[in-house]
């Protein structure tokens, strides 16, 4: 199973300003291991927020990103309390959401 | 010293023949990448290791299904907070002093029952895989975080330590006839755009200690100081040390000592 995301949110008004972390290996499919073997392609192609279950961010990513992403958005009409979730799916099939509760 | 400085470039395979140059002439390199490093520092891939480690910490693991919060780091069984900036240390019940790893390492023996031959046999991250060793250290040293470093110099042992280190560090050997002050005991030294920082300079010894366990964007690679010392050990042909070996912790020693004072901020990133 993978492993948690580091999500951190502080808000501003009603801007709340997202930085996420994600634990994975990236594989651009050009890269061969110790005995010369392709490693295969593995890569998020997709990542969505969720503000109270609303979608709020969706992004379509490639194998081009580093290991272990960071992504930081803002979303607007954010308040404490509020809960933010984020999802993403890797190309085989792996899916990991995780959840925190905006601050005050 | 002209041909020192070339075979310190060399080490690393950079090209022969270049000139080494005077600090002043990169800083504008140098002052370039610690903006991109501050960038990368907010949101530092090293925080997943952390949350690794500490999922490691308190799992039941090992043939003797146990976690390791028994595990004394030197402040008492279970003290994570501080552990990290007071080590090196001795440790009266193996009689003799530890790096943070070297402890983590004996604990995971003693209290898990893993031994040290499954732990030696591949103790460094590589792009594929990190060892759980590294991420546990790298939850250690986050709970150090915004505080003085602090290693011991209390007993005969710890002092020992230290002159051990001194003696490792100033002591040239290997095809090269290399010692780590050839590289690191001069001010203005580099191998290509990497500053060099010089450990007999107080005001620069820190720099030896901050910013370790690291995370290497390279490869994107958890990285500690004991594969620190491991590779500069490679660069400068030496023979390889063997995993949490007397001699590294010793050399740790002289570094944590000579940077004790300083404020350490925590895993760091690397380039």
């Amino acid at each position: 199973m993978a492993d948690p995301m580091r999500i951190r949110a502080t808000l501003q008004g009603d801007v709340a300003d997202v930085r996420v972390l994600m634990s994975h290996p990236m594989e651009t499919g050009q890269r061969k291991d110790a005995s010369g073997n392709v490693v295969p392609l593995h890569f998020i192609h997709s990542i969505t927020a969720q503000l109270n279950g609303k979608t709020v961010f969706e992004a379509s990513t490639t194998q081009a990103i580093s290991r272990n992403p960071v992504f930081a958005f803002k979303v607007k009409g954010a308040k404490a309390g509020d809960k933010l979730s984020i999802t993403w799916e890797d190309n085989k099939g792996d899916k990991r959401t995780d959840e925190i509760t905006l601050g005050g | 010293m002209k041909r020192r400085n070339i075979v310190c470039a060399a080490a690393l395979g950079a090209a022969l023949g270049a000139t080494p140059v005077a600090a002043q002439d990169t800083d504008t390199t140098t002052a370039e990448f610690e903006k991109f490093r501050a960038v990368m520092e907010e949101a530092n891939p090293a925080e997943l290791f952390e949350l690794k480690g500490e999922e490691l910490w308190r799992t039941r693991r090992g043939p003797k299904n146990a976690s390791l919060e028994k595990c004394d780091l030197g402040l008492g069984p279970g003290v994570v907070k501080g552990a990290y900036v007071q080590t090196p240390r001795y440790f009266p019940d193996v009689g003799r002093v530890m790096d943070i790893e070297a402890r983590v390492v004996h604990c995971m023996i003693t209290l898990q029952g893993f031994t040290y031959e499954e732990l030696a046999k591949q103790p460094f991250s590589t792009e594929t895989r990190t060892p759980d060793v590294v991420s546990i250290v790298t939850f250690i040293a986050a709970q150090s975080k915004g505080m003085k470093f602090d290693a011991p110099q209390s007993n005969a042992q710890e002092r020992e330590a230290y002159e051990l280190g001194k003696a490792i560090f100033f002591h040239r050997a290997g095809a090269w006839d290399l010692s780590c002050a050839s590289c690191h005991g001069a001010d203005g030294k580099r191998i290509r755009t990497q500053q060099l920082p010089n450990f007999t300079n107080p005001q620069q010894a820190a720099r030896g200690v901050l910013g370790w366990p690291g995370y290497r964007m390279t490869g994107g690679v958890m990285h500690t100081l004991q594969w620190r010392m491991n590779d500069c050990f490679r660069q400068q042909r030496f023979p390889e040390p063997k995993y949490v070996s007397e001699a590294i912790t010793a050399l740790l020693t002289y570094l944590t000592v000579n940077a004790n004072g300083t404020v350490y901020k925590g895993p760091g990133i690397k380039r």
